[in-house]
């Protein structure tokens, strides 16, 4: 029997994975790439 | 005794499968370069940077401050489902199972030295971490957002993982002559948290994730509704306290924000209460009997 936990649960699991596929669509998933590939100078101090 | 050490270990072997896995891409460590290859795309789940010569994936706090310090443009919708999707199935199970640095701390506290117990003053401690998510990675660069400069302000200032496995792991390698060339006052303030946190990890069980991840602290808002955790059977428990005694994060409740679903509190309930589960799903129970017994 689902309760209202599991109801919030599939709602926000729901949630989370429309919100993956608007950030896939908004070009979110490129920014994260564009920044991942290169060297994170603040990360290392730099500045 | 061999028994007790069984279940620890497999923790420490998921933890250092998981360190692998994040870290990948062993040919950076050699050539002293990272990996820029496509699957950067996607966050890992636990506190691991993005600059590490090793790292396949993106760091999920760097990543979470640069898309609030790009908000202005594009709203943070990728990085924010990523995070609320690892928090709901998974929650701070990551900061127990699948975090590198998580590792590193306890590793660092095996060293045989005089240990700091929990008090009242590190339960107090232990809010700072949500202190810090609020200000350095939701406030500062939210409000560099607003005048277009991005400051992602917990990876600039404070984050001890990016110093020692992006700075360290990069500027000791002799390819990187020109990054070593342009260290100065922020590098060596870095190095002096990176000391003192893993100095403070020795004394302190993991004393980073108790008091300083901010990584921790929004996974730990999610903690009540994640799918995977320790879970304790209501019914079968005594309100002894046994597992709260023993445990050695700041817990008030075994499952609260504060617990990484260790499991060391399983074999400690004399009442057989706590179990690890996925959903109803049994994973590990129990091995001692009644009464606090092996059976």
């Amino acid at each position: 029997m689902m309760t209202r936990k599991h109801a919030l649960w599939a709602a926000l699991v729901c949630t989370a994975l429309l919100l993956i596929a608007l950030g896939v669509w908004n070009g979110g998933a490129q920014d994260v790439l564009a920044k991942a590939i290169k060297i994170c100078s603040e990360c290392i101090g730099l500045g | 005794m061999a028994e007790r050490r069984k279940k620890p270990m497999t923790r420490r072997l998921i933890q250092l499968y998981s360190a692998l896995l994040y870290n990948a891409h062993l040919k950076g460590f050699a050539e002293g370069q990272i990996y820029t290859g496509p699957l950067k795309s996607v966050c890992v789940p636990g506190l691991n940077c993005y600059s590490c010569p090793g790292a396949v994936g993106a760091c999920p706090l760097g990543s979470l401050q640069n898309a609030v310090a790009a908000s202005a443009d594009r709203p943070a919708f990728y990085v924010v489902g990523l995070l609320l999707l690892f928090g709901l199935l998974l929650g701070r199970v990551i900061c127990g199972f699948l975090c590198p640095f998580g590792l590193l701390q306890e590793l660092l506290h095996k060293l045989p030295t005089k240990k700091v117990k929990k008090s009242p003053l590190t339960r107090k401690l232990s809010r700072v971490k949500y202190a810090l998510l609020l200000i350095f990675v939701l406030a500062i660069p939210a409000w560099f957002a607003l005048r277009r400069l991005p400051l992602p302000a917990f990876c600039k200032y404070i984050c001890p993982a990016g110093t020692l496995e992006g700075a360290v792991l990069l500027l000791l390698h002799p390819a990187n002559g020109a990054l070593r060339a342009m260290t100065g006052g922020l590098f060596w303030w870095k190095m002096g948290v990176l000391l003192l946190v893993l100095g403070g990890c020795v004394f302190l069980y993991r004393a980073f994730c108790r008091f300083l991840c901010p990584l921790g602290a929004l996974y730990s808002l999610l903690s009540r509704l994640a799918l995977l955790g320790v879970r304790v059977d209501e019914t079968r428990c005594t309100d002894c306290g046994a597992c709260v005694r023993a445990c050695r994060m700041d817990i008030r409740a075994v499952g609260d924000g504060e617990c990484i679903h260790c499991g060391d509190c399983i074999d400690r309930c004399p009442a057989r209460a706590i179990s690890f589960r996925a959903g109803k799903i049994l994973l590990r129970g129990p091995e001692i009997g009644e009464g606090g017994s092996r059976p």
